[in-house]
């Protein structure tokens, strides 16, 4: 009995990492321009349609397909950044939402257009149905593979922050846009720069969700919510924050599916929502260094 | 016949339907450290934005050696070697002093300017160097805000109001440093409240009043009396 609780604790930890990945790239962007970019789920699932024509047609695993969507999606980052992007940035925290919002049902009913709306799957092999046994709990390779990767782009985006030219460029826009440019940093490349990176790291939220469950060009809302949620239990502009909040998010949903099967949703939303009444700027506010 | 390194033409300068600036027009040799000074409200900020770029105007109403530079962006106009050490100081509270230093000189140009110069400059600073930025006092916030500028190898820089806001014993230290930068032949363009502190390190002077030139002379020569009538427009 205690050991089918501390799996649905194990594997809600585990499912936290896709979270968090859905997440990373929502914060960097809110983090360096003030953009909430509606848009985000369905890039994680555009990610996921690239990854699947990539593994046809290349007949690629999943995994090193991600050799080509990561690059793919960063370029489509850096383009929608400087061409359309970077003019509803402002003052006014409006047009970036509506522009992204209108993105959203472009991409949703563009990936309807050219792969139907029939749920996909990408086949990773041996690596799907893999699992290791310790102390009488199994556990999934894929899930904890998964988590792994969450952590080490967690870690790399927090190293480019902190220790690197770029990283010290995207505070500095941040912080006030004006003395950066002042600085010799174009904002409008530096943000293009920012929307690469968050896409990159989509590719790879993307392809992990494609191998781990099915998915249709609808889902993407969806994905955008936990990756929300997880952005704000943990605390705006604080990336190990949003692995923790990745995590809680992922295990209130397992603990109440163990309770009922169709309480799982709902008690992560539930989990998101107590923690947005008691700490309304989330567990772990601020940056930190 | 010394170079001339920066020329105003015709200078209108606006926000919105409010004119800042009129046809103002002034010319800086190389090497020459330029005062301006005049009353809250006079254009003087908004003579330094249009400058560096933070405002655009018609690209010949600027023209930094005889190129027209008026149009471009505040990235590119640093680049070319104009600096901008900004009203308020406006360090990046997210970067560390040392941080906040390095961003001013990742233009890459050359010249005498490093983190170890700005440091010999300003040797508190080196001590403070992994500290947020804010965590400063007022006077080595603005000593950040100088290196910050320097660290660019600007030929030439604007200094706005660096004295606002700080205690006196203060601002004695900032401009007994001034001369070591300006030194090195740099020209400068100094706005400040303090006149007599203008008048000090500048070899010309150059009074606005309601966006327009009221007076220019040299600092040594320029009575009181004359800088009264410019500075309030009382006959």
């Amino acid at each position: 009995m205690i050991m089918e609780w501390l799996n649905a604790l194990i594997q809600g930890t585990l499912l936290g990492g896709l979270y968090a990945l859905f997440a990373a790239g929502l914060s960097l962007i809110f983090g360096v321009m003030r953009l909430v970019n509606i848009a985000h789920g369905d890039l994680i699932v555009l990610a996921a349609y690239l990854g699947l024509s990539v593994t046809t047609i290349m007949g690629l695993h999943p995994l090193l397909a991600l050799a080509v969507v990561m690059p793919t999606m960063a370029i489509i980052g850096y383009l929608l950044q400087r061409i359309i992007l970077n003019q509803t940035l402002g003052d006014d925290l409006l047009p970036p939402l509506l522009v992204t919002f209108g993105l959203s049902v472009i991409l949703q009913n563009a990936l309807l257009e050219t792969y139907s709306a029939d749920p996909q799957k990408m086949n990773a092999g041996a690596l799907e149905t893999a699992s290791v046994s310790a102390g009488g709990l199994t556990l999934g390779v894929l899930p904890l593979l998964t988590f792994a990767i969450a952590v080490a782009v967690i870690a790399g985006l927090q190293w480019t922050f902190y220790r690197t030219a770029l990283g010290r460029a995207f505070r500095a826009v941040s912080d006030n846009q004006e003395i950066a440019q002042l600085m010799g940093l174009n904002r409008r490349h530096v943000f293009g720069m920012a929307m690469a990176l968050a896409l990159a790291v989509t590719a790879v939220a993307g392809i992990l969700l494609g191998i781990r469950t099915s998915f249709d060009p609808s889902i993407g809302g969806g994905r955008l919510i936990f990756g929300f949620e997880a952005v704000i239990i943990g605390g705006l502009g604080n990336l190990w924050g949003t692995l923790a909040g990745g995590v809680i998010l992922g295990v209130a949903q397992t603990v109440g599916a163990k309770i009922d099967p169709g309480w799982q949703l709902l008690s992560g939303h539930i989990a998101f929502l107590i923690i947005l009444a008691v700490r309304p700027n989330g567990l772990f506010p601020r940056m930190s260094g | 016949m010394p170079d001339q390194i920066l020329k105003i033409t015709d200078l209108n300068a606006h926000y919105g339907d409010f004119q800042a600036l009129f046809e103002l027009g002034f010319e800086v040799n190389q090497g020459e450290v330029v005062a301006i000074i005049g009353a809250n409200g006079a254009g003087k900020t908004t003579l330094m934005r249009s400058i560096s770029g933070l405002m655009q105007n018609a690209s010949s109403q600027v023209e930094y050696r005889g190129q027209p530079i008026g149009h471009l962006r505040a990235d590119q106009v640093a680049a070319l070697g104009i600096a901008l050490v900004p009203e308020g100081r406006q360090l990046f509270p997210s970067l560390s002093v040392e941080e906040n230093l390095i961003i001013g000189g990742q233009i890459g140009r050359r010249g005498p300017w490093s983190l170890d110069a700005v440091y010999k400059l300003f040797p508190i600073l080196g001590e403070r160097r992994e500290q947020q930025s804010t965590s400063l006092s007022g006077g080595q916030q603005q000593m950040v805000a100088i290196g910050r500028a320097l660290m660019s190898n600007p030929d030439v820089i604007l200094f706005d109001e660096i004295s606002l806001g700080l205690a006196p014993i203060i601002i004695k230290d900032i401009y007994a440093a001034l001369p070591g930068i300006i030194g090195e032949g740099m020209t400068a363009l100094i706005v400040e409240q303090d006149i007599t502190k203008a008048l000090s390190v500048s070899s010309r002077v150059c009074c606005l009043q309601e966006g327009r030139i009221s007076l220019t002379g040299k600092s040594d020569t320029v009575s009181r009396a004359e800088i009264a009538r410019a500075y309030f427009g009382i006959e």
